[in-house]
């Protein structure tokens, strides 16, 4: 327990330090929220094994390290662009260690009916939408790392899609961390999306070298009435890194939201999704896909609450594990009392590769109306030794014909993302990464 | 082309095939009939190289190689092909995808180029008449929510693209209605030529209707107990297998 003292200590010294660093926005009424966050910070304690929602993550590992507030260093184009969907296709915001990098993104002048920007300018200028929402969903008060990150919430993406506006060109989000031992980043996404409204965003987290980083990412999304977002994910972090992530979506009278949500790296991923229906004919999908391999955890929570009638959760998550690496899922579906003509469904799927893999699945229903379908499954599995013979027979390696498999599990989790380059990139990444 | 000397094979201790021979020339068509449980389809999976099988005793010579050290995918290289008795169902593999991955990877043993896309498409829609094959099945994946019929039109549908020298039918005629069975025969003597040769594994007599056999051979407790030519399997079908019994009985004691 003084260790971990020690290092919540450790961090409130350095968010003085933070402070003076934000020079005249340490005046604004966020600052507010931020020291309100910090003060929780110091209440809470980190997480043990001995917690419901943490018991197969032991996040020890984490709280060896006295994390540091970054740096902000300048990287060529030629260094990222391989990183980048086309700069002509996509509106582009990169952040690199943190800060937010204003040559190498390509925002737009002007899309009518977008407000796209990086955080810290949004609350500059005391942007109204910005001000009412940020913050306002994900839980800081129970959480510690939503409190830490909070505290520290300084850069990130701020997206205001108007009434009526479908924004054509994706918008891709390239969160880098490069040089820099022990550096912490606190990214902060809010996504604001008016009635009628479509928008399309992808986020890639990647490091750029080998040492130990943690990001503690924190992602609030609004949809409004019949609005449509889809939000792809993609996390690469290195095998040393930390990536704790938590997504918060509030949905509203008939709107529709689709996150995919890919976990390749750091040595420990966790994800917490929590998506509300706040109101009627809600539509929800929340797909994910991860691979695991040497000693790698990732740890998958999600929340689905059915708070009102006739809403639609679709939720399919697959994990292909090697060696000793872990993986958690934890898919909670909250069906209340009054959200009768619910539909909800949710799986979980797993490959383990190795004998010393290991997963823990456990869907959870909680059902308080009588008149909804829900269904659940979860398996964990071995590549077919049958479909593997039938290959072979055929004239496949036995390399070839376990990539093929692995390929076809894992592939139709990312195949209805509608965005063309992303999903192809994703599935020739994941070709690649099976074939190495 | 294929020569099999006194194979003993096991399967969990047990031992199912109990010293089999068997000589297959280039262009022959050999049936193997027998009861259920005599051991037919173990030597179909024996053949393609299936591991769990434990080899007790004996050898398979293919072209005068040694298939017993082979693993499955380079007996299917050197020209072996087991159509299956149950074809696998294989989500998310498209039969394009399988056929060109098998056909570019037995080309690549060869020392042949691999064909690029336009020459596989071609190859691909010369094949498909031979079974009958409908162009949307190709873009589906492998047997998937496939019916009986097309799983096995399947099978040799890959056989005429593969074209191995050597073509196993592992009870392809089973579940299989009349109109099937005629096509999935037809794709089968189509693909017949002097250069290549099947072993026909069959319950029924039915199928050895469409495909003629030159030699037929009556297994049965994992023995061949008798073999002959067409005429044979016309006499089993009007006899029934238990008149086999007696037969055997006169040629251990002849022994």
């Amino acid at each position: 327990m003084t260790l971990n003292n020690e290092l919540k200590n450790w961090y409130v010294t350095n968010f003085k330090m933070f402070e003076e660093g934000l020079n005249g926005e340490s005046k604004s009424k966020f600052h507010l929220v931020r020291k309100d966050a910090l003060s929780k910070f110091r209440e809470l304690e980190f997480p043990t094994t001995k917690d419901e929602e943490w018991k197969y993550t032991n996040i020890s590992p984490l709280l060896n390290y006295n994390f540091r507030q970054p740096v902000s260093i300048r990287l060529k184009p030629e260094q990222i662009e391989k990183y980048l969907f086309s700069t002509k296709d996509f509106i582009t915001l990169v952040f690199v260690n943190g800060f937010y990098d204003e040559s190498l993104s390509s925002v737009p002048k002007e899309i009518k009916g977008l407000t796209v920007k990086n955080l810290s300018a949004a609350l500059k200028e005391n942007s109204p939408i910005c001000e009412k929402y940020l913050s306002r969903f994900a839980p800081y008060q129970s959480s510690i790392f939503t409190a830490l990150s909070t505290a520290f919430v300084k850069e990130g993406t701020f997206v205001h899609v108007e009434k009526n506006a479908v924004i054509e060109k994706p918008i891709q989000l390239l969160y880098l961390t490069a040089t820099g031992e022990n550096i912490i980043t606190n990214p902060r996404n809010l996504f604001v999306i008016e009635n009628n409204a479509q928008v399309k965003i992808v986020e890639i987290h990647k490091s750029l070298e080998e040492n130990v980083n943690f990001t503690n990412l924190v992602t609030e999304v609004v949809v409004e009435g019949n609005a449509i977002v889809e939000h792809v994910k993609l996390q690469d972090e290195n095998l040393k890194s930390f990536h704790i992530s938590r997504l918060e979506v509030d949905l509203k009278k008939s709107s529709n939201y689709a996150s995919y949500n890919v976990s390749i790296g750091a040595s420990i991923a966790r994800s917490d999704i929590n998506a509300r229906f706040n109101d009627e004919g809600g539509e929800c999908t929340l797909n994910g896909l991860y691979l695991a391999h040497e000693n790698q955890l990732v740890d998958t929570h999600t929340l689905i609450d059915h708070a009102k009638p006739h809403c639609n959760s679709h939720e399919l998550y697959k994990g292909v594990m090697d060696d000793k690496s872990r993986a958690v899922f934890n898919g909670k579906v909250m069906v209340r009392k009054d959200a009768q003509k619910t539909n909800a469904f949710q799986e979980n799927k797993n490959i383990l590769l190795s004998d010393d893999a290991v997963v823990d699945t456990k869907p959870q229903l909680e059902i308080f109306a009588d008149d909804v379908k829900c269904s659940h499954g979860a398996t964990i599995g071995q590549l077919s030794k049958e479909g593997l013979f039938y290959l072979r027979s055929r004239g496949f390696s036995e390399e070839l014909a376990r990539t093929t498999l692995i390929y076809a599990f894992a592939s139709d989790v990312v195949h209805s993302i509608s965005i063309s380059e992303v999903r192809d990139k994703l599935e020739e990444m994941l070709a690649e990464k099976l074939l190495k | 082309m294929l020569e099999i000397k006194n194979l003993r094979v096991a399967i969990n201790g047990k031992e199912i095939l109990k010293g089999i021979n068997l000589k297959v020339n280039k262009g022959e068509v050999h049936a193997i009939m027998g009861p259920n449980g005599s051991g037919k389809s173990t030597l179909a999976q024996v053949l393609a190289g299936r591991e769990e099988y434990e080899i007790l005793e004996g050898e398979i010579l293919f072209e005068g190689k040694n298939l017993i050290e082979m693993a499955p995918e380079d007996r299917a290289r050197e020209g072996v092909f087991l159509a299956f008795q149950y074809p696998i169902e294989i989500p998310g593999v498209s039969n394009t995808n399988l056929l060109k991955n098998a056909l570019n990877e037995i080309r690549k043993y060869r020392g042949q180029e691999p064909l690029d896309a336009m020459e596989f498409l071609t190859l691909v829609k010369k094949k498909m008449p031979i079974v009958e094959m409908r162009q949307e099945l190709l873009s589906r994946s492998v047997n998937e929510a496939f019916s009986g019929g097309e799983k096995k039109k399947n099978e040799i549908f890959q056989m005429a693209v593969l074209e191995p020298k050597l073509g196993i039918l592992d009870e392809t005629d089973s579940g299989l209605d009349i109109d099937a069975l005629r096509i999935v025969a037809n794709g089968v003597n189509q693909i017949k030529n002097e250069n290549n040769a099947f072993v026909v594994v069959t319950h029924y007599q039915r199928l050895l209707n469409y495909i003629v056999p030159d030699f037929v051979h009556v297994l049965q407790n994992g023995k061949i107990i008798k073999s002959g030519n067409k005429e044979l399997a016309l006499e089993l079908e009007e006899k029934g297998y238990d008149w086999l019994k007696e037969h055997e009985a006169e040629f251990v004691a002849a022994k």
